[in-house]
């Protein structure tokens, strides 16, 4: 395989559209008329216009939007101090402790989903009145968030000189100085990348979720989830093609963003 | 959870134990200064981890050594006999529908790294050949369908396989498919799917190899007249071994595991150990069983790490974004 050949860039060109083409079937298809079936029968956007009343999916959306704002609001206030802490700190057990930070990131889904459920089912037991619901969700999300966080804010931190901080320190700047001017500013990028990837990890998930969730608490993706299952309504694709719409949106703003960040230093 | 990760595990070698001189306030601090103030910083997070994971997975584990009840409770006996059912003991005789779920996903797992990394190949070395500007556009580009919804990308390909897509049609017209049928369930669309949905998770690391890949390594090669493809394989391949393995790590943990990709695109036959797993949490309610499979996941992924960290004795070589 050379640098440059024309049969590279034909095969590259072909894992594109095979990338791409269940995002470009859900658009088309969400523009389409039919109401069962997939054959092509005319264009409309009666599907979008729907959505405005369909209060199951606005109710998700909602669900969605507040589980994953409440979750990456813990998990980085948890998780850039973890990160921090472990980026400048030597302490015993440190290693175990890393190999321990890293089971949740790497662990199937599925079972940390049932493991959770286990675990919610005998808390149930003990204390009257605790659900499952939106509560437990927050608490799972913020458990697979916390590592992803304090593992970006620790590399973050990791290219950072100490000696900044120990610099201020001599110049006289007490312990909430030093924070405030030079150790929080250099974890910003940090925590904004971590905050980032913890948010969409939340908007994403669906295993966890779905073992979690409780009456009341569905969020998009269980409600899609759902729909493929009970056999699709249109609309889905609709709102399909929103979340990915809004996805592909995240991605460009966030690279257009590094890019800048970049040109500048 | 579909992440970025690269696990940076132990070295292979012994380290020496580094004390890092931290300067507070113009004095060094000792070592259980550090201890102390590490403590506080990094026990919330390890607390919570600790209760929420480790706890919940100390309970499944509990659970895989007790018995079902008749109405499907929790009878707290020990017995070994849910993982005696994983291996293949069944009431008459052996019954191999349980090794054959963990063979299948093993299998999964292995086909579908070897299908991304075929197919993540050209496209890495297509990205680190273009001009700087485009790169940048070409990697957001893989990015885009890795942050889009798993189970979106997913229940799409039911579109694209459904009896009046193109691809159905076209195969009905040739021959090859009666009218009117779909291409799923089965194999087929479940490999499709896995392939396409995990395809950035090589591509992205692969990339990043290939990116640091010393060409006039090639070029001496060639000079010395080696053939193309023999250049490529001693020259080249050994500098991207790194991305291989970490996007092969990467697409081999979740695939494995998946539960989601075979329930909507798999039937019954294609079950993998994620789809035994909700099946015994869910409609058979035989959660001691359950926790078994979800043990012997467990220990999969384990295994595989280690055995990550064997190859590549520890060295972090290739982050991911």
């Amino acid at each position: 395989m050379k640098r440059r050949s024309p049969l590279t860039a034909l095969a590259a060109l072909f894992v594109f559209v095979f990338l791409y083409a269940p995002l470009a079937v859900i658009i088309v298809y969400s523009f389409n008329a039919a109401r069962y079936g997939t054959e092509w029968q005319g264009f409309t956007v009666d599907w979008y216009l729907r959505l405005i009343d369909n209060d199951p999916a606005i109710s998700a959306a909602i669900n969605t939007i507040e589980l994953a704002c409440t979750s990456t609001f813990f998990s980085v206030l948890l998780g850039s101090v973890l990160g921090y802490g472990m980026s400048r700190y030597e302490f015993p057990g440190k290693r175990l402790f890393h190999h321990v930070l890293h089971v949740p990131v790497f662990i199937p889904d599925i079972v940390m989903a049932v493991a959770l459920l286990l675990f919610f089912a005998v808390v149930r037991k003990w204390l009257a009145g605790f659900e499952l619901g939106m509560i437990t969700m927050t608490l799972a999300h913020i458990t697979f968030q916390i590592p992803f966080v304090a593992i970006v804010v620790r590399a973050r931190m990791a290219d950072c000189d100490p000696q900044l901080e120990e610099a201020a320190a001599d110049l006289g700047a007490g312990p909430w100085l030093t924070f405030r001017h030079v150790t929080f500013p250099l974890m910003v990028p940090g925590i904004v990348a971590g905050g980032l990837l913890a948010f969409t990890l939340s908007l994403d998930d669906f295993v966890v979720s779905f073992f979690t969730s409780g009456p009341g608490s569905t969020t998009l993706p269980i409600l899609i989830y759902s729909s493929v299952k009970r056999g699709l309504t249109p609309d889905i694709n609709a709102l399909a093609s929103l979340i990915v719409l809004v996805s592909a949106l995240t991605v460009v703003t966030v690279a257009w963003l590094r890019g800048r960040t970049e040109v500048k230093s | 959870m579909a992440a970025p990760i690269q696990p940076s595990g132990p070295t292979g070698f012994k380290r020496r134990r580094r004390v890092r001189r931290t300067v507070h306030f113009g004095e060094p601090m000792p070592p259980g200064a550090q201890t102390f103030r590490a403590a506080w910083l990094c026990g919330p997070a390890l607390a919570w981890v600790t209760v929420f994971l480790l706890v919940p997975l100390g309970f499944v584990i509990a659970l895989s050594f007790a018995q079902r009840g008749d109405a499907g409770e929790i009878v707290w006996r020990f017995t070994g006999e849910n993982y005696a059912r994983l291996a293949g003991h069944g009431a008459l005789g052996f019954d191999a529908v349980q090794p054959l779920i963990l063979a299948r996903s093993l299998g999964v797992g292995l086909a579908t790294a070897t299908l991304c990394l075929l197919a993540g190949l050209p496209v890495a070395f297509f990205i680190a050949g273009l001009p700087r500007r485009w790169k940048s556009v070409a990697v957001t580009l893989v990015v885009i369908p890795f942050w889009t919804n798993l189970l979106i990308r997913t229940y799409a390909w039911q579109l694209l396989l459904a009896p009046e897509g193109w691809l159905a049609q076209t195969l009905a017209t040739a021959g090859l498919l009666p009218p009117g049928e779909a291409l799923y369930p089965g194999w087929p669309a479940v490999m499709l799917a896995m392939l396409c949905d995990y395809l950035p998770f090589m591509i992205l690391p692969l990339y990043a190899s290939v990116e640091k890949v010393d060409w006039s390594l090639t070029e001496a090669a060639e000079d010395l007249g080696a053939s193309p493809l023999r250049a490529f394989w001693h020259a080249v391949l050994p500098q991207i071994r790194p991305g291989m393995i970490a996007g092969g790590v990467l697409v081999f943990l979740p695939a494995t595991g998946q539960f989601v990709i075979p329930d909507l695109l798999g039937g019954a036959k294609v079950a993998l150990l994620g789809n035994a797993v909700q099946q015994q949490f869910g409609a058979s309610r035989d959660w001691p069983f359950g926790s078994a499979i979800a043990v012997a996941a467990l220990v999969v992924m384990l295994l595989s790490l280690w055995l990550h960290t064997r190859v590549t004795k520890g060295r972090r070589e290739v982050a991911l974004p």
